[in-house]
Order: structure tokens, then C-alpha cells, then sequence
């Protein structure tokens, strides 16, 4: 049983665990940046009518979907110096995060901008609207609105993900764990505590999730995370 | 130099079959475990009962807050200090199966919830017990909802499945591991052991896709 549980041992790693903590945080905004703009392209290129964007991207979307990310990751860390890309581990790891999630965040953008009626733009054109007016003042502002939530649940998927960086040892919140399993041999300390700064963060997610949903004025949100 | 890569990757054909047979059987096991406890969990989580579905909702938020990865440490790591010992095959089914469970509890829930009130009145009124009600009335109906996204689950099921490679499961993403210290070609050895997994998770990807647009499931649900 966990009678030995040492609350002094977590306490005395506390400032290793908040670094961790904040890694992980500002890693997985990054990341969400960059996924957010690769998203934006393939959406983008997704929607397009020539097959010369759309294939490329349907089938880059295909394939980070139906692979993990950890293999994903690994392709990249153990290719990239391959390639003459000798970069840090962090780089790789945000590289990887971008790059996966931006997959996602394309299908969500995409579905966000078909979720738009026909009508809309049927009227958009009737108005004598040019493609670009269309886009930008018609379809996107509504896009927009029904994309929040799904983002946000993303996100939460991201932040869950960053864990997997541990792996190629970037010094992030799971590596904190980990090291204070390795280094005391006090494994239900080390994971207990960072499961609860997870938690943490799921819950801030969550909840931001729950309030754009109302301030949007949508259903409230049951997030596919 | 490619060619005695090429050679070299030949001769580990065997191990990469291993490797993709327990990426497999892990995720098969868990998978029909996982289904089995999460149908029983979404049947519970909207039966009426206040206190049990709190506590499959805590327990569920709990499991969807915390990475994967995580879970696999606490379940492998933790559970030996309450008297279990676990080997490291057991302990990836544990985890694997307990997240299936959980996420396929709250698609049930969700579908059972999308069955009006009114045809579990009808069926209330027609003299049908509770289990006749779940059985002929809300599932067959509930499925319409429930089966795209279920899909989409073992999806991600397979894919969470190479998480376990990080206790020492000899999985098919551990191999293209083990096998990148003796031939340094990530690019290459990643690209095969992404192939692998395309294999067994692509076909199930298009079937979502299709069961989607056949069963017309409403907005975005399904994530794969």
C-alpha cells in the first residue's frame, strides 16, 4: 500500500515539477500555433476544386490519422538528423506536435466551413459578392463561431500529447515524473502529482471550453476529446 | 549503403511481424474488452441512478484529463505497491482497455441520451421490462449514433496502443526502435513501421467514414 507516501519528497520537488508544468504549457501554445497554421493550409487546400491541392493534402491528412503519434514522432527525431536537421529535442517535439495536430484542426475547420448553409452562400452571390467578400464576410465569421469548441477540444488532446515528448527526453511535466521515479524510487509520488497537474490543465481547458461554447451562443459543448 | 540497409532491414522482417502481432492482439484484446465494460458503463451512466453516474463521470473525466502515457506509468509503476504485480502485458491491456471503456462509455451515453423520451414512454406503456426497453427499443436506435463513433474509437485504440512500447512492450513501434540503434535510417525504418500501422487503421478509417455518411450521424462527433 501507499502508507510510505512522502507529501515532504513531492514538496521538495515542487519547483522541478512547476518548471515541468510550464514547459508543458508553453510547448503545447506553440505547438497549437503551428498546428493552427497548418490546419489553416490544408483546410484551405482541402477545399479547393483543383485535385492538384486537394490530394496532397487529403492524403496528408490520411496519414498522420491513421498513425500514431509516438511513430510519428520518432520518423521525425530519428530522421530529421538524416537529413542534415541536427535540431534539439524541444524543436522536434513542437515540430511533431504541430505537425499531428494540424491534421485534426484542418478536418475541424473544414467542417466548420461546410457546416455553413448553402444559402448563405447562394445569397452571397445573388448580393454580387466576389469569392474573397464571400469568404470573409459571410462564411468565416461563422465558421469561426462553431470552430471554438472543437478547437478547444483539440487543445486538450494536445496538452495530453506533449506527454509523449518525455520519450525523446525533452524536460517537460512527464519528465519531471519520471525523474523522481527514477532518481528516489518513488514512481506514486512522481506520476500521482504530475496526473494531478494534468487534471489540472484538462479542467482550465475544459472549462474555457464550456464558456465559449455559451458566450457563442452554441449547444453546450460535449468536446470529442 | 542503402542496400546493406535495405539487407539489413530484411533480416529483422521477423521481429517487425512479432512486433505487429502484439500491436494487434493488444489492441484486439483490449478492444472487445474495452467495448464490452463501455457499453455496461454508458447503460449505467444514463440509468437513472444520481450517484452512479457521478461517480462513472468522475472517473471518466479523470481518465480523459490525464495523458495516456501517464496511466500506463501509474498502472504499471503503482499498482504492484497495493500487492498486484503486473507483468508489463497485462498492464498495457489494463490501461489500454480501462481508456477504451471510458471513452466508449460516454459515446454510448451519448447515444442512448439521442433516443426520444417518447419511445422509451411507448415502450414503457407497451409492458416491456427495463432490459426489454434497453434491448428492443433504445440500443437498436442508439446504435445509429453510437457506431461511427465507436469506429473512430478503435481507430484511436490501435494508435494509443504504441504508447505501451514505453514499458518495454516489444510492439510494432518499439521494433522500428530497436531497430533504428542497428540500422541508423529513421526515415526509413519510421516510414515502414507508419506503413504497419496504415494497414490495420486505414480500412478502419474509411468504414467510419462510410457508416458516418450512411447512418447521416449529426456534426462532427467522430474524431479519429
Amino acid at each position: 500500500m501507499l502508507e510510505n507516501f512522502s507529501f515532504r519528497t513531492i514538496i521538495e520537488y515542487l519547483p522541478l515539477f512547476g518548471q515541468g508544468l510550464i514547459t508543458t504549457v508553453w510547448l503545447s501554445a506553440l505547438s497549437f500555433a503551428g498546428a493552427l497554421a497548418v490546419g489553416i493550409v490544408l483546410a484551405a487546400m482541402n477545399l479547393q476544386r483543383s485535385q492538384l491541392f486537394r490530394i496532397p493534402a487529403k492524403a496528408y491528412i490520411d496519414a498522420v490519422r491513421a498513425t500514431p503519434l509516438l511513430a510519428q514522432l520518432y520518423f521525425l527525431y530519428f530522421g530529421l538528423p538524416r537529413l542534415g536537421f541536427v535540431l534539439p529535442e524541444l524543436v522536434v517535439g513542437i515540430l511533431a506536435l504541430s505537425l499531428n495536430s494540424g491534421a485534426y484542426i484542418a478536418e475541424i475547420i473544414r467542417a466548420g466551413i461546410l457546416s455553413i448553409p448553402r444559402g448563405q452562400v447562394e445569397a452571397g452571390v445573388a448580393s454580387g459578392m466576389t469569392y474573397v467578400q464571400r469568404m470573409r464576410l459571410v462564411i468565416l465569421p461563422q465558421a469561426f463561431k462553431v470552430t471554438i469548441p472543437p478547437l478547444l477540444g483539440q487543445a486538450i488532446v494536445l496538452v495530453k500529447d506533449s506527454a509523449l515528448l518525455s520519450l525523446i527526453s525533452v524536460s517537460e511535466l512527464t519528465r519531471a515524473g519520471q525523474l523522481l521515479a527514477s532518481d528516489r524510487f518513488m514512481p506514486a509520488e512522481g506520476f500521482i502529482t504530475i496526473a494531478a497537474f494534468y487534471l489540472l490543465l484538462y479542467y482550465c481547458l475544459k472549462g474555457l471550453a464550456g464558456l465559449s461554447s455559451r458566450w457563442l451562443g452554441l449547444q453546450p459543448a460535449r468536446s470529442s476529446t | 549503403m542503402i542496400w546493406q540497409q535495405l539487407q539489413s532491414l530484411a533480416g529483422s522482417y521477423p521481429l517487425a511481424l512479432r512486433g505487429l502481432g502484439m500491436t494487434v492482439m493488444l489492441s484486439l484484446i483490449s478492444l472487445v474488452l474495452g467495448t464490452a465494460l463501455g457499453f455496461g458503463l454508458g447503460i449505467l451512466r444514463t440509468g437513472g441512478n444520481r450517484l452512479i453516474s457521478s461517480v462513472i463521470g468522475a472517473w471518466v473525466d479523470l481518465i480523459r484529463g490525464t495523458p495516456f502515457l501517464v496511466q500506463i506509468f501509474l498502472i504499471f509503476f503503482i499498482l504492484p505497491e497495493f500487492g498486484i504485480e503486473l507483468d508489463a502485458f497485462t498492464a498495457g491491456i489494463i490501461a489500454l482497455t480501462n481508456l477504451a471503456a471510458c471513452f466508449i462509455c460516454e459515446i454510448v451515453a451519448a447515444g442512448i441520451r439521442s433516443v426520444p423520451t417518447g419511445q422509451v414512454e411507448a415502450a414503457l406503456a407497451s409492458g416491456l421490462s427495463r432490459w426489454q426497453r434497453m434491448r428492443q427499443v433504445v440500443l437498436p436506435q442508439a446504435m445509429r449514433i453510437v457506431l461511427p463513433p465507436l469506429v473512430g474509437q478503435y481507430v484511436l485504440l490501435i494508435k494509443d496502443s504504441s504508447v505501451v512500447s514505453a514499458i518495454g512492450l516489444t510492439d510494432l513501434t518499439r521494433v522500428g526502435w530497436l531497430v533504428v540503434q542497428r540500422v541508423p535510417n529513421g526515415l526509413l525504418v519510421f516510414f515502414l513501421v507508419g506503413v504497419g500501422y496504415f494497414i490495420v487503421c486505414y480500412p478502419l478509417i474509411m468504414l467510419a467514414r462510410r457508416l458516418e455518411r450512411r447512418m447521416g450521424a449529426a456534426h462532427g462527433e467522430v474524431q479519429l
